[in-house]
Parts: C-alpha cells; sequence; structure tokens
C-alpha cells in the first residue's frame, strides 16, 4: 500500500509541476464540448447528447494515454520504478491510478455540465456521470498496455490509437447505452457490466502493464 | 553471474559465449570502443533486456545507473532519492537522505528541482541513490560522466567503501574506477578484473 501511495503522490507532483501537460485532456474535452454545442442545433443533439460526452470522454483518454509514460521513459525514471518496485504491479496501479485522478477524473466531474452544453435531457444526467465513474478507469488500464508497449518505439499516438481502440468499445458501448437508457429507465444491465468490466481490468492490467513495460525496454 | 551471454542489437552481434562471475568485494570494469556493446551488456546484467542467448543469474539486490539517469527534472534531489526508497518498501529517515546527499556534494541543492541544476549535479543526485538503497551489486554505465576531478574521486572512494562493505561493482567505463594504489582500503579488495568487448 506504501509503494502505491508512494508513486501516487509522486506523478501527482510531478504533474503539479506542470500543469499545461496535465490539464490538456480536459481542456480539450471542453473546447470539443463547446464547440459541438455552438456548431450543432438543439434538434440534432437533443438525444445523442450522452453519447456524445461518451465518445469525447473516450478521445481525451486516448490523449491523455499517450503521455503516461513518456516522461518517465526519457529521463530513465521509467527503468527505475522496473528495477526498484516490489511488487511492480503496485507501483503501476499508483501510477495509472495518478493518471485517471489527473486525466479523466476532471471529465466525469464537468460531464454533467457537458451533457447540458450539449442540450441533452437532464433525467438520468447522474447515470450518464456514474457510467463514466465506472468506465473511464477501464479505458485507462485497457489504454496503459497499448502505451506501454509503444513507450520504446517513440511514436505513441496514432499507433497507440489504432492499438487499443477495438478494446475501448465494449465500455463505449455499455456506457453510452447506460447514460441513453437513462431516460427511460433500465440502466442497471449496462452499469453491472460497465463495474465488471472495472474489475477485471484492475486485476489483470497492472500485471500486464509491467509485463509490457519490461517488453517495451527490449530495443 | 553471466553465463554464455550473446546480444544482437540491429543485426549486429556485440557479443557472444560471454561468461563473467561477479562475487563479493569484486569490481569489473568493461571496457571497449564505443558501440562495443558495454551499456548493452550493462542492461543485460541488469535484467532490462533479454540477452539473444545465454542466463543471467542474480543472487543479490541490484542497483543500475545508465546514461539516462532516472532523474525527474520536475523533482528534487531528496524528492527522486526519496521516492525511489519507498518504491522499495522501505523508510528512509530524512537524516540518512540528507547524508547520502551532502555526501554527494548536492546537500545544499537538495531542495532545487533537478531541472534547474547542472548535468553533473543531476549524476550526482543520481549517485546517491546507491548510498540510500544499499543493494549488494551496483551496475554503472560510465559513472563518470559529466563530473569534475572532485567528482570523480568521490566515486572511486564510494566504490572502494562499497566493496570494502562486501559490495560488487560492475562499471562500463573509459577511466579506471579502482582507488589510487597505496590506498588504505584497496590493499584488502581483490585486484580489478577488466572485461574488454570489441574486435
Amino acid at each position: 500500500m506504501s509503494i502505491l501511495l508512494t508513486q501516487f503522490r509522486r506523478d501527482l507532483l510531478v504533474a503539479m509541476r506542470n500543469r499545461s501537460d496535465a490539464a490538456s485532456p480536459l481542456v480539450f474535452f471542453a473546447l470539443a464540448v463547446l464547440l459541438l454545442g455552438l456548431g450543432t442545433g438543439a434538434d440534432a443533439l437533443g438525444e445523442s447528447a450522452p453519447g456524445t460526452v461518451w465518445i469525447l470522454a473516450l478521445f481525451a483518454n486516448v490523449l491523455a494515454m499517450e503521455s503516461v509514460f513518456r516522461r518517465d521513459g526519457e529521463d530513465g525514471t521509467l527503468e527505475q520504478m522496473l528495477i526498484h518496485a516490489r511488487p511492480l504491479f503496485v507501483a503501476v496501479l499508483g501510477k495509472l491510478a495518478a493518471h485517471w485522478v489527473l486525466s479523466s477524473l476532471p471529465v466525469v466531474l464537468l460531464s454533467p455540465l457537458a451533457a447540458y452544453l450539449l442540450h441533452g435531457s437532464l433525467v438520468g444526467i447522474e447515470v450518464l456521470a456514474l457510467s463514466l465513474l465506472l468506465g473511464t478507469p477501464t479505458l485507462t488500464l485497457i489504454g496503459a498496455i497499448g502505451a506501454a508497449l509503444t513507450v520504446g518505439t517513440g511514436q505513441g499516438g496514432l499507433l497507440l490509437s489504432i492499438l487499443v481502440m477495438p478494446f475501448y468499445v465494449p465500455v463505449l458501448i455499455f456506457g453510452a447505452s447506460a447514460s441513453t437508457a437513462a431516460a427511460g429507465g433500465e440502466t442497471a444491465f449496462a452499469l453491472l457490466w460497465l463495474a465488471a468490466l472495472l474489475a477485471a481490468s484492475a486485476t489483470a492490467a497492472p500485471f500486464a502493464v509491467g509485463k509490457a513495460l519490461a517488453i517495451g525496454q527490449d530495443y | 553471474m553471466a553465463e554464455k551471454l550473446a546480444c544482437t542489437v540491429g543485426g549486429r552481434r556485440l557479443f557472444r559465449d560471454l561468461d563473467l562471475v561477479v562475487k563479493a568485494g569484486d569490481l569489473v570494469e568493461i571496457r571497449g570502443s564505443n558501440g562495443s556493446g558495454k551499456s548493452t551488456l550493462l542492461r543485460c546484467l541488469a535484467g532490462l533486456l533479454e540477452p539473444q542467448a545465454g542466463r543471467v543469474e542474480r543472487r543479490v539486490d541490484m542497483d543500475y545507473l545508465g546514461h539516462k539517469l532516472g532523474v525527474s527534472a520536475r523533482m528534487t534531489p531528496l524528492e527522486n532519492v526519496r521516492w525511489l526508497v519507498g518504491l522499495r518498501g522501505e523508510k528512509a529517515a530524512a537524516a540518512a537522505l540528507d547524508a547520502a546527499l551532502s555526501r554527494l556534494g548536492v546537500g545544499a541543492a537538495r531542495h532545487d528541482l533537478c531541472g534547474t541544476l547542472s548535468a553533473g549535479q543531476q549524476r550526482r543526485a543520481a549517485l546517491a541513490r546507491l548510498l540510500v538503497c544499499q543493494t549488494e551489486l551496483w551496475l554503472l554505465d560510465e559513472p563518470l560522466t559529466a563530473l569534475d576531478d572532485a567528482g570523480s574521486t568521490l566515486v572511486r572512494e564510494l566504490v572502494a567503501d562499497h566493496r570494502a562493505d562486501g559490495g560488487a561493482v560492475v562499471c562500463a567505463t573509459h577511466r579506471a574506477l579502482s582507488s589510487p594504489a597505496g590506498g588504505s582500503a584497496s590493499s584488502s579488495l581483490p585486484a580489478t578484473r577488466i572485461v574488454t568487448l570489441g574486435p
């Protein structure tokens, strides 16, 4: 537990000293919502607002994912983490938790406002936030496997999106369907699926990320 | 201990059938021209790189200092060292961290961001973790880079002290790392071994 907290605090500290990096996913999300709200009419958006918020949250996540290991890979602190962290998956979990808090938690908190700006119905707006709260950590956990594999290649961006996008799809489908159905009633099914996906990825992904980081050192 | 190591990087065979046994108190210097595979060998020994053939067996805990220092520019020397100790699940007294940083000559700069320090100071901050983590085996890749004369002498002292304490050092370097002859500490230590790579 202390290893997890050590890595968690360290990553928050580094991010706070580099605010422009840390804020970029949120800025992207806010700008996209504003522009969509301005550029499209209320009739066109209305019903699809929850789905739109979900897609934007997903893109914000992918954009942030690229940088999760990049700086550490450049200055060698990633190597040190691989060498010294015992066990490694705990440190990885701490790192990903910090990354989620920085990149996705603000998006989750802003999502009700975003849905409102996109002319969405206010009914079920809490389900949208809840589905994002359950879904975005899964995105971060899965995306980190891809980011760990591409960190050694030095060209994350496009490769990473292509690599992880297929695995993001189930999360997007359950998330969007939960929030869209919220206006109608039955949402528990999709939310439970999101929770199950989160539990599965939180269990498996830290090990996979650790292994992928070790492989990524082979260049 | 390494056995029949072979490594190929980008299609070039760097070394093969390389055997190396390192015991407590040993200092092994890896020599060779640029591109002969010194860093690759160290990364293999550290477990960061998978050799194409052979195996590396490590019975003790080790520390690795490579070309990338492993010091975050956005943290102070003190925070960098403390983070690493925390990752190992250990607790270090603040006094011990300060003492290590002071010995390396970055005690006064321990609260400055590493990004504002010079290359030599950053390396000194990185070397401080060797003292704090206290692993048996040190794998050092060109540890004297960017260091001034006093810094180089200091590293030689650290290596000699570490060997006297029963530690071992494997080091890629172009400049001899063993203590100046006649030192009291060095007399009881095994002779430096030199492994030369390349044609």
